[in-house]
């Protein structure tokens, strides 16, 4: 069996490589490190890439699948870049018993797509949340990192064209 | 004269209705009338459905408008109100507004009255009192306070802290830790967020307590990553502290030593059990660890670790201030002190409300937070998060005590309470019950891995007419097994919310062939 070296796998200069590597560097010695870097990580790029991986496995002395455990079993990690903007929509009791679920609907026909999904023109990911801490003011939707309460089928559709326009 | 001070919450869910731009309009609406204005962005007062509540201080004291838009900015200067003016928004003085007037806060007494990053508000509003009590204590005696003050994990569990930190303080090790669980998941909760980013120094001084009583010199707070305003809060009160001495290697000239450090989940709901949340913070999977062995004897890292919830760190400052006594003295039977109840869903008054234990589900809902936000009939009531049980209007009158809430098979929890009108579905709960343990199980133990899945199956082939009696009994079954099958409160409690709305609300089962007609 022949073995690839790890750090081969992503494109020697590539900028994936260059946070991936970063993150690893700065964050290591931390006690329990590996999901500080996993954030640094999405937090650069919007996702962790398959293929950083190897890499992290190999700085932090872990098996790929210690790894790849540890990014599948979080809902907020993703391994697909997203789109420009996140959109999550809270799912839990209290906004459903204000009309989440409407506001659901409505998004995923709006934007053509289901939970977990980007649109076709890469503008918008649209994710499931359970509970953002904002329950007596819901419907809730967290656009990126910022939130919104009372959002309404008329609100989302202004949150939705604010996010597409272009800054 | 002197420039007006004008408060406008930077709390989350006001930022969430617009206080920014409330703000900002403050502003521009003072600079074109050439008035003076200086704005300070507080906590949230926790009348959630007042926001953005502004306040504008007056020589007869803080002077509340509610539900302030920008668009409401220029009417409000027009009326006179940087000198607290009657308006149609006008509520008067805040601290005579009866929703809060009728609570007793202790955790929450700072919060929404002060700029939450100036240390020297904190320190005229009391403090750091508790630490420095702390600091002149041994840590035997530090523990017997807490212990005395009757105070329980306030996360949902309900243990004794005060027994937790006894057995860490018993354990022998060259390291311990202390760690607050910040991953606040209940639905119908924000207790948590609310006090990390309206008075966050309160947190780090009940860890620093918590730190000095145990003799653990590294902490860490947990918190969600859905919460990112009280990341920014947390991490910023720390620096602080830090460079004012009441965090790092010599405790305000103590010699003391204690670290604190926030680190970020990753969405997962099963990181607020606590193993999971270690397992977590040690950079694996959030998968439940066996008890025995405890947490405060083998917790983080294999050492020694007392675990406990926001609410109950932030309750120790002011039990080592006052005095256990002076805590013990609220609430009723072994529910000692206050419980900071969050009032949500579809409600007409939804906010925080801080108050003694004893007070009756009827009284919340009604008194303080004036019925349904729809206006129609209140149907069902969850308590305690996703895992706790519906109560039907028949049991509104139980008090709130965690012995009371067990002997109707419910549970307090967190103290959060979701309110349902009589349009909600009891069936389509109950099958969002298990849907949400299948999607946040950690798949360690299997009645709580497929068990929530077969659930949601059988409630589909119940709701669809296939042989209903035997579906029903399979869910009792099933139900069984996992309340005595499973390692941990997921899978352990699911059946609570399920139970209680089958018992409750058996009309709701009936087999339908299209969705059950609507009033």
């Amino acid at each position: 069996m022949t073995t690839q070296s790890p750090r081969r796998v992503i494109p020697k200069r590539s900028f994936e490589r260059e946070e991936t590597l970063r993150a690893c560097a700065e964050l290591k010695a931390l006690p329990g490190a590996l999901l500080p870097i996993l954030h640094a990580i999405q937090d650069a790029l919007g996702y962790v890439p398959k293929d950083a991986v190897p890499l992290i496995a190999h700085e932090l002395n872990l098996s790929r699948a210690e790894v790849h455990g540890v990014i599948s079993f979080y809902h907020y990690f993703r391994s697909e870049k997203p789109g420009a903007c996140v959109m999550r929509i809270c799912r839990a009791e209290a906004c459903q018993a204000v009309g989440a679920a409407a506001l659901e609907a409505h998004a995923k026909q709006r934007l053509g797509i289901d939970l977990h999904q980007t649109s076709a023109d890469g503008a918008i990911t649209l994710e499931a949340v359970y509970c953002l801490g904002n329950c007596a003011l819901g419907p809730s939707v967290m656009v990126d990192e910022r939130l919104e309460g009372r959002v309404d089928a008329g609100r989302f559709d202004e949150l939705l064209a604010a996010a597409r326009k272009p800054e | 004269m002197s420039a007006t001070i004008i408060y406008v919450p930077g709390d989350a869910a006001a930022l969430s209705v617009g206080a920014d731009a409330t703000a900002a309009a403050i502003l521009a609406e003072a600079g074109r009338r050439g008035e003076e204005v200086q704005i300070v962005r507080n906590g949230s007062r926790g009348m959630l459905w007042l926001e953005p509540l502004v306040e504008v201080v007056t020589a007869a004291g803080r002077i509340a408008y509610g539900r302030v838009g920008a668009a409401e900015v220029p009417g409000l200067f027009a009326a006179g109100f940087a000198r607290g003016a009657p308006h149609p928004l006008c509520l008067g003085e805040t601290a005579r507004i009866p929703y809060l007037q009728n609570q007793e806060r202790l955790c929450f007494a700072r919060v929404g009255l002060i700029d939450p990053q100036n240390l020297e508000e904190y320190l005229h509003h009391g403090g750091f009192r508790g630490l420095r009590a702390a600091l002149a204590m041994e840590p035997a005696a530090i523990v017997d306070c807490v212990t005395a003050s009757g105070l329980r994990g306030r996360g949902g569990a309900a243990f004794p802290a005060g027994i937790k930190w006894k057995t860490a303080l018993g354990a022998a090790a060259d390291r311990k830790y202390v760690v607050c669980n910040a991953d606040e998941g209940d639905s119908g909760t924000f207790s948590d967020r609310m006090l990390m980013e309206g008075d966050p120094f309160t947190l780090i001084e009940g860890m620093t307590i918590a730190g000095l009583a145990v003799g653990a010199t590294q902490g860490y707070i947990y918190l969600r990553f859905e919460y990112p305003h009280a990341r920014r809060a947390l991490q910023s009160a720390i620096a602080t502290a830090r460079a004012r001495g009441y965090l790092g290697e010599d405790i305000q000239g103590s010699g003391r030593r204690f670290e604190l450090e926030v680190r970020i989940g990753a969405g997962a709901y099963i990181c607020g059990e606590e193993t999971s949340l270690l397992e977590s913070l040690e950079g694996r999977r959030g998968q439940v660890r066996v008890k025995p062995p405890l947490p405060a004897i083998t917790g983080l890292f294999g050492k020694p670790t007392v675990i406990n919830n926001v609410i109950t760190l932030a309750s120790v400052p002011i039990i080592l201030d006052r005095g256990a006594e002076h805590y013990r003295d609220f609430g009723m039977g072994r529910s000692r002190g206050t419980l900071p109840v969050q009032l949500t869903g579809n409600i007409k008054q939804g906010g925080l409300v801080e108050k003694a234990f004893g007070l009756s589900l009827r009284e919340l809902l009604y008194d303080f937070g004036g019925g349904s936000r729809s206006g129609r009939p209140i149907r069902a009531v969850q308590v305690g998060g996703p895992l706790g049980a519906y109560l039907p209007e028949s049991q509104f009158d139980t008090k709130l005590d965690y012995e009371a809430f067990a002997d109707i098979g419910g549970m307090l929890g967190h103290g959060g309470i979701v309110v349902f009108d009589d349009t909600v579905d009891m069936a389509a709960q109950a099958r969002y019950a298990f849907e949400f343990c299948a999607l946040e199980s950690c798949g360690k133990c299997t009645p709580c891995r497929l068990g929530s899945t077969r659930g949601v199956e059988v409630i589909d082939r119940l709701l669809a007419g296939e042989e209903p009696a035997k579906q029903q009994a399979l869910l009792h079954d099933l139900c069984e097994t996992m309340t005595y099958g499973s390692l941990c409160a997921l899978g352990g409690l699911t059946p609570y919310p399920v139970r209680s709305a089958l018992r409750h609300f058996p009309e709701d089962f009936r087999v339908r062939r299209t969705a059950r007609a609507r009033a």
